[in-house]
């Protein structure tokens, strides 16, 4: 599958990069969806045999392709919710020379980042692939409010039921664009909504 | 004027630790306070030897937060072009100086979850001010500090009696060698190294931590480079208009200053990047001794830094 090129933007933007493997003793592997196809890019029987892989298929099915590729310890999680305990226990337990890949949506990215920067990882030192769908989780700024796999530019959002314009400022801490009230001046002049990247 | 700002100080104490190394005590010829300064700083300590003047980097090793004096300490190098001899022999209780506000290239990332340190030999002074600073926010450190031999251990005492939990040493002599494999397997996510000490030993941590998986941005370190002799040269600034001799036992980078061209610098040592330079035209090879240019950059002959490099060849001219 090709891969979508995200439009130059602005700094906060983050800017995903393409995976490769490096060298440490343990590896860990977290993807969603496509993700998947990016640690297939790299799987060699070596690497995998350091590597524990955390997979969220989110209605792929290359759970089994991943599984064909031995990594040392595979799990399949329903959600990323329901990942995170797991990914936090085996950062929890880890040790220096451990490296970190993440592929697949911008929001699986961003929160599995946090996750590893909270246990001690330079962000720089994390590698990404985006891979999959571009939709982006974002925070209403008003409310707060997470918004997950938001795919239009306006959207509503789902917790105060603003009418949120996309932004690409985006806060590595909460691993969310950044959505701003688009009506605010003239209540009810919205703009059709379109794809983020139309 | 360029460099961080100067302090006039007097000198209150010149204390011999060993047979190589002095400490040396400063306060402010005001009487008022120093400004405060994070571990990992150094100032740089003007020395008025006849008509050279030379401008040597020396790590602090006081209480960062002990306002009423700094201290250094440096260790003999007859090798040298003299600085340190120049404290040693003709610097004495009394004397007024002039140094540098401080400045840190080799500060604590205080993201770490622990601090590794490694010191060789007087390596060790940037050490001593980190660890008086992460004591007092009680920080996770460990020290592993490798000296010749136990007359030549400068503060070993003073450590291991403060810290006798956290302090390791080993002595060449007694072919006590820092186990690096052992040392750097397992460490907790979240540690970050710090090395400071010979080329050496500097090259030998940071290229086990890459083999091995660890972040570059989890490895500091720090090597002030002393500028060595070399043949003497010509080089002509094309900015100031000037063509000036550089002498074998001064840097290019004093030449310039001596020409009385105003050139930026901070570290003096090769490290921080401040002094960077372009290169208008070289017919010769530059002796590049930094450790700031990228290899690439260095092959490049296209940016010098005259703290610490030097020239061989027919022409070089500067944008200075
Ligand atoms: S003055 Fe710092 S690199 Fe030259």
């Amino acid at each position: 599958m090709s891969k979508f090129e995200f439009p130059p933007s602005i700094k906060s933007r983050p800017v995903w990069g393409t995976l490769e493997p490096r060298a440490g003793k343990h590896h860990l592997m977290i993807a969603d969806a496509a993700g998947a196809e990016a640690i297939l890019g790299i799987a060699t029987p070596e690497l995998m045999a350091g590597t524990h892989i955390i997979y969220i298929p989110r209605g792929a099915d290359h759970a089994d392709a991943l599984r064909a590729q031995n990594p040392a310890q595979f799990y399949e999680g329903p959600t990323y919710a329901a990942s995170v305990s797991r990914i936090r226990r085996v950062l929890q337990d880890a040790s220096m020379g451990l490296q970190v890949y993440l592929t697949g949506t911008e929001g699986l990215m961003g929160q599995a980042m946090h996750e590893a920067m909270q246990a001690g990882i330079p962000h720089t030192a994390i590698q990404t692939e985006h891979r999959g769908s571009v939709a982006r989780r974002m925070q209403c700024v008003h409310c707060k409010g997470i918004t997950e796999d938001v795919e239009t530019d306006p959207f509503v959002c789902s917790h105060c039921g603003l009418n949120l314009f996309v932004r690409d400022h985006y806060s590595r801490r909460l691993a969310a664009y950044q959505g701003v009230c688009i009506d605010a001046e003239d209540p009810g002049n919205v703009p059709e909504p379109k794809g983020i990247y139309e | 004027m360029s460099g961080a700002e100067k302090i006039a100080v007097r000198v209150t104490e010149v204390a011999p630790l060993n047979e190589l190394v002095t400490r040396f005590r400063f306060e402010p010829v005001s009487g008022g306070l120093l400004p405060t300064f994070s571990g990992g700083a150094h100032t740089v300590v003007e020395m008025r030897d006849g008509d050279i003047t030379r401008l040597n980097p020396y790590s602090l090793m006081s209480d960062p937060f002990d306002r009423s004096a700094y201290t250094i300490s440096v260790r003999r190098d007859d090798e040298g072009r003299g600085g340190s001899k120049f404290m040693h022999t003709n610097v004495s209780v009394g004397d007024e100086m002039v140094i540098s506000n401080p400045v840190n290239l080799f500060s604590l990332d205080l993201r770490a979850t622990k601090h590794l340190m490694i010191a060789g030999g007087i390596g060790i002074t940037p050490f001593l001010a980190q660890i008086k600073q992460l004591d007092r926010a009680h920080g996770n450190w460990e020290l592993h500090y490798a000296c010749r031999s136990e007359a030549l251990g400068s503060y070993v005492d003073y450590l291991t009696t403060t810290h006798p939990n956290d302090v390791n040493i080993y002595y060449d002599d007694q072919s006590q060698a820092i186990d690096l494999d052992t040392l750097l397997d397992g460490q907790p996510l979240g540690t970050h190294i710090y090395v400071c000490g010979p080329k050496g030993m500097i090259d030998w941590v940071r290229a086990k931590a890459a083999e091995i998986g660890w972040p570059r941005e989890a490895v500091h370190y720090e090597e002030f480079l002393a500028p060595q002799p070399g043949k003497p040269f010509e080089v002509k600034l094309a900015v100031s208009n000037k063509v000036i001799q550089v002498g074998e036992q001064e840097s290019l980078l004093e030449a310039i200053e001596r020409a009385g061209v105003d050139a930026p610098y901070l570290c003096r040592g090769g490290a921080c990047g401040q002094c960077e330079t372009d290169v208008v035209q070289a017919e010769g090879e530059i002796i590049h001794r930094d450790h700031w240019l990228e290899d690439s950059e260095k092959a490049g002959d296209a940016k010098i830094m005259p703290c610490v490099s030097r020239f061989e060849g027919k022409v070089l001219v500067l944008d200075r």
